[in-house]
């Protein structure tokens, strides 16, 4: 690790200020950044932590809507956000209680690691990411592998996610990471079924869009059997090829929606 | 009733303690007046021509105290092999020089070039990131095939990358080739050994100290032998007297084999204190530790077995290329050899065998010893293929073992790969299996597990090992450069409560709880007064470590021989305090007594006598009471056992899920058996790990894939089933006071065959007959390929 310094501010404003020194980034729950700064592969010169900020934390749910402080812990998710099941229990099968007590949706949707849960289940809810400065549509927000719509020192400040009728996310783990080889988190609205993939695509997070009009129009495990996914844009490494992640999106899938009931 | 002290009970262990509360001291957590931290450079390519490293930039930087390179030991020794293998023409292995720090040429990922001392540890990176290194790539050398065929070398003085060709044993070739010729039915299996990390919990660190007043070095060190360690240090590379080094060896947080060897990090500290006059301390990262512990198995082989259409076996003939990777690490050519190839027979009456075995230099990291070391590599190639033959015959797997095995009768039995086994009952451990595992109920629980969807399968097999490292006749003959004896003091104070110098190191094992068992049991005293002191060479007599499930077999049998002498001693001393005949003081349970008398006086009475020695014939006895034993065992002991697995197949997805491990193993006596079921399940969990989880991967350039635990996949908790493990079926060992055999590796040797085994039942069993092997780990992509190619 090099030096850095450390800020903890209460306010948004704050870190907002502290942010725009050179060389600061934003700090949530360390959990991807301190590692890589312990291997010296990041070099900030100032944290700004934002896990100070009483704005950037809690669940609260009103009008069919979960809204999520940037800073809320999955731990805190997983406990809080009773009101959407399929999301809580994702939240809660992230990592190991270490990484659940520490770790903070707005760092996950930040980093939007490809095999990282939290992204599924933004945009498998149409969720809109709010940020110190505007709002984002999950939809425009994933920008393929690590990239996002944030600008360099715009903070997640908030998650709302329209809560579905019914839900799931599947998780096949990657047996080294526990991070998803293939997640898909399912989402039925009275507008449609949502389907978004993790983990298993060299693009990043995506929507299986074949998956929703067929789930669309028959709300059941079987009505994906038909389909396939293209195993080109699969990842292949040395945990799954890539026809190997395309048959787990389909039995993920499949699974998602018979969990969801 | 269990007993509750002494030999055969279960007092739980006591360095857990501290272990668990913090309080133990390891190599890292003991900190010295004056000290400064070293930091590696290391090699970013697996291999390349060093053609210039510039310090000058790093030597400035704040804190920085030296920099030394590989330029600074071209004139010491290097780090040597501890085996000498010959080749089947008669050739001695290829031994290329394997230096302090890489000069020259760098071979592979991590490879250290060049050291920082600096004040701290953070100024030493900062300044080994300043190094200046001009390294010519050159083409790797990874696939151990194509490093055979020619082309790249990983050493080129010595012209070859193999470092040998070995026939095991050479004068049953012609008839193992012939039977194999001429036999009714041949079984073929080729499968991989997959390449491990150890992954220690505690990282290898050393601390270097060097006293100008007295010109005494002190080095701590992660070591399983700290007696070897300084053999090594002294004779071979730097050069000191051993007399000049004390080696010390504290709390170490596992090793598996991975810190049975010198590195070159502790003789770079040495080396550096001197110059400095200053400690030095090195703590390797969970990174550094990935790229340079010595990683364990990496065979490739092909097993063939010979035999009647009923089964009865005729021959097996195995050829095997072992990885030892970019230098000789110092058991790396006995392991794939003599640690492999004489156990080829395994628990059979097979009349011959012959094993081949070419020792290959890669652009990887060093491999070695690693829990089991060669005999897990023996019993995965048999028992496998073992299986295999009985679904080409259409036979029961565990009928064509019984048929196969050796009988209780046949002991000691002169078994076809050249070991005489002393003692042993399979047919007893498989009936115990069947009953443990409930093998009968099997099918129904198949039915229950189709009706889920998924495939559920059953995998046996059975296992034989040497332990009790080693006789120093017979490895002498063998090639072993050393002898495998152990040594122990038993040191009994004025007082009475008894300090035991050992020479096994204890990093895990429960040593500082089960020796004093034995002795308490012999003295007839309250084990709570026995200490055992390791780890030290300035306080113990000598000793040659702990690995090979040696401590109780070999440095136990030291205890008592050493304990005999103070029995002995303390007799006299008694007799003389109650004016007896020495041949009539009678011993037992702490007192000594005068047959037909009622004389008699306690241990501690005796001990104080010995101390204090007022009227005391000292022209007949010295005072004092304190005995040392050497022991070096006269054969190998031979544990075994018959496991079961039993797992279920999710066909979707390929995962495979435990369902059930039953474990059924001779171990000989048991001392502690708590202890020993302990070791069984960490056993366990590494055969387990090996077989589904666990996968150390380089790339065509050489670079490691799985350097880190987000792609080394380690077994946890939740991957494990609850275990049954039974270790009631004993024929204790012949040769060992104790009658003991060892216990430490049997897990991790018996268990990946039955992993395999079960996989592939279940995948029959769902339809899938024509996959006839998964290489391991069976990971779940595997599996899932295996059933849609
Ligand atoms: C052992 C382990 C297992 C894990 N398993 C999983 C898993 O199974 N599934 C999974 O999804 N994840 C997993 N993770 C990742 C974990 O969820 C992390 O918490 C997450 O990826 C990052 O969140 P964080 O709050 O720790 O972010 P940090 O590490 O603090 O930051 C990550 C990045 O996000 C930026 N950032 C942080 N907060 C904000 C914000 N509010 N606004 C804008 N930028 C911000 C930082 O500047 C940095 O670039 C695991 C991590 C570990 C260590």
């Amino acid at each position: 690790m090099y030096d850095f310094s450390f800020v903890k501010p209460g306010t948004v404003a704050d870190a907002v200020t502290a942010l725009a020194s050179e060389d600061a980034q934003a700090l949530g729950g360390g959990q991807t950044l301190i590692p890589t700064m312990k291997q010296r592969l990041a070099s900030p010169a100032k944290l700004v932590s934002l896990t100070g900020i009483a704005d950037m934390q809690g669940v609260s749910q009103s009008g069919g809507v979960l809204s999520i402080g940037g800073a809320t812990t999955h731990a805190a998710v997983s406990a809080q956000a009773g009101g959407f099941a399929g999301l809580a229990a994702l939240a809660g099968g992230i990592g190991d209680p270490a990484v659940r007590n520490r770790g903070t949706i707005g760092g996950s949707l930040a980093n939007n690691d490809p095999a990282a849960c939290y992204p599924s289940a933004a945009l498998a809810t149409g969720a809109t990411i709010v940020t110190n400065t505007r709002e984002i549509a999950a939809d425009d927000f994933f920008q393929g592998l690590f990239e996002t719509a944030l600008d360099e020192g715009e903070i997640i400040t908030a998650v709302h996610m329209p809560i579905p009728e019914a839900s799931n996310y599947q998780k096949f783990e990657q047996p080294a990471s526990r991070f998803a080889l293939v997640g898909v988190f399912v989402a039925k609205y009275a507008s449609g079924v949502r389907v978004a993939v993790t983990g298993a695509s060299e693009g990043g997070v995506f929507r299986w869009s074949e998956a929703e009009a067929a789930l669309g129009a028959n709300f059941s495990p079987d009505a994906v059997s038909g389909l396939s996914v293209a195993p080109g844009d699969m990842i292949e490494d040395l945990h799954g090829s890539k026809a190997y992640r395309a048959h787990l999106v389909k039995v993920m899938t499949s699974r998602a929606v018979a969990a969801a009931g | 009733m269990p007993k509750d002290s002494g030999i055969g009970a279960s007092p739980k262990r006591r360095e857990d303690i501290r272990f668990l509360t913090g309080l133990g001291q390891y190599t890292d957590d003991i900190s010295l007046t004056g000290e400064t931290h070293a930091v590696f450079a290391r090699s970013q390519v697996a291999t390349g021509i060093i053609k210039s490293i510039d310090t000058s930039a790093a030597e400035n930087m704040p804190g920085v105290l030296a920099v030394f390179t590989g330029d600074d030991f071209v004139d010491v020794g290097g780090n040597p092999a501890g085996w000498l293998i010959n080749s089947r023409d008669g050739e001695p292995m290829k031994e290329p020089k394997r230096p302090v720090l890489a000069h020259g040429k760098v071979r592979h990922v991590g490879d250290a070039y060049a050291a920082v001392i600096a004040e701290t540890a953070e100024q030493a990176r900062d300044a080994a990131e300043a190094i200046e290194a001009d390294i010519d790539e050159q083409p790797a050398v990874v696939d151990m095939k194509s490093a055979l065929a020619g082309g790249a070398l990983v050493h080129d003085e010595i012209g070859t990358n193999q470092c040998f060709d070995w026939g095991w044993i050479e004068d049953n070739r012609a008839a193992t080739d012939a039977a194999i010729k001429s036999a009714p039915h041949v079984t073929t299996l080729e499968l991989v050994n997959n390449r491990l990390v150890p992954n220690a919990m505690e990282p290898r660190a050393s601390t270097g100290v060097f006293d100008p007043g007295t010109g005494d070095y002190t080095l701590y060190t992660t070591s399983q032998n700290p007696h070897l360690t300084r053999l090594l240090i002294c004779a071979f590379v730097l050069g000191i007297p051993e007399n000049k080094l004390r080696v010390v060896a504290p709390d170490v947080g596992g090793g598996f084999g991975s810190k049975i060897y010198h590195y070159g990090e502790e003789a770079l500290v040495l080396s550096a204190a001197k110059k400095l006059g200053r400690p030095v301390r090195w703590t390797a990262s969970r990174s550094e530790s990935f790229l340079t512990d010595a990683h364990g198995r990496d065979h490739v082989t092909k097993i063939e077995i010979a035999c009647e259409k009923d089964g009865t076996f005729l021959a097996f003939r195995t050829e095997t290329m072992a990885n030892v990777g970019a230098y000789l690490s110092n058991f790396s050519t006995a392991t794939p050899t003599f640690l492999h190839g004489t156990l080829m027979a395994g628990n059979y009456t097979v009349p011959t065998l012959y094993v081949n075995v070419k020792a290959v230099f890669t652009n990887t990291a060093p491999v070695d010893a690693y829990r089991g070391a060669g005999r897990p590599e023996a019993t995965y190639s048999l028992e496998r293929a073992i299986d295999k033959c009985a679904q080409e015959l259409g036979m029961d797997p565990l009928a064509l073992r019984r048929k196969n095995f050796i009988k209780p009768d046949q002991f000691p039995y002169a078994a076809a790969a050249g070991l005489e086994y002393d003692t042993g009952n399979y047919h007893a451990l498989v009936d115990k299996l069947e009953e443990l595992a409930d093998l009968s109920g099997f099918e129904a629980r198949r039915a229950a597990t189709k009706a889920t969807g998924k495939l559920r399968g059953i995998g046996v097999n059975t296992y034989i090992e040497a332990c009790g490292i080693a006789p120093s006749n017979l490895v002498g003959v063998l090639g072993s450069r050393v002898g495998l004896y152990d040594a122990a003091t038993v040191r009994v104070n004025a007082t009475g409560n008894i300090s035991v110098m050992v020479g096994a190191h204890s990093h895990g094992q429960g040593h500082e709880t089960a020796f004093p068992q034995v002795v308490a049991d012999m003295l007839g005293i309250d084990e709570g007064s026995i200490d055992i002191v390791h780890g030290d060479t300035s306080k113990i007599p000598f000793g040659m470590g702990t690995y090979g499930s040696r401590s109780l077999a070999v440095c136990g049998s030291a205890v008592v021989r050493a304990t005999e002498k103070i029995i002995n001693k303390a007799k006299k001393i008694a007799a003389h305090m109650m004016e007896a005949s020495e041949q009539d003081v009678e011993f037992s349970e702490g007192q000594f007594s005068i047959a037909g008398t009622d004389k008699s006086v306690g241990f501690g009475d005796v001990a104080l006598k010995a101390y204090i020695p007022h009227n005391f014939p000292i022209e007949d006895i010295e005072p004092g009471l304190e005995e040392t034993a050497f022991y070096d065992p006269a054969n190998f002991t031979y544990p075994a056992g018959a496991y079961a697995c039993e797992v279920e197949v999710d066909p979707d997805t390929g995962k495979v899920t435990i369902d059930r491990f039953t474990a059924v193993d001779d171990f000989g006596n048991v001392i502690n058996p708590m202890i020993v079921t302990g070791q069984v399940h960490g056993g366990l969990a590494q055969g387990i790990g090996q077989a589904l989880l666990e996968n150390c991967t380089y790339d065509e350039n050489g670079q490691i894939l799985s350097a880190s635990f987000m792609d080394y996949a380690m077994p946890r908790a939740s991957d494990l089933p609850l275990y049954t493990v039974d270790h009631s079926c004993q024929t204790p060992c012949t040769h060992n006071p104790l009658g003991v055999k060892g216990c430490g590796e049997a897990g991790a040797i018996g268990s990946p065959p039955a992993v395999v085994n079960a996989v592939i039942n279940a995948l029959h069993s769902g339809g899938h007959t024509d996959v006839t092997h998964i290489d391991m780990p069976v990971s779940p992509a595997r599996v899932w390929a295996a059933m849609n190619s």
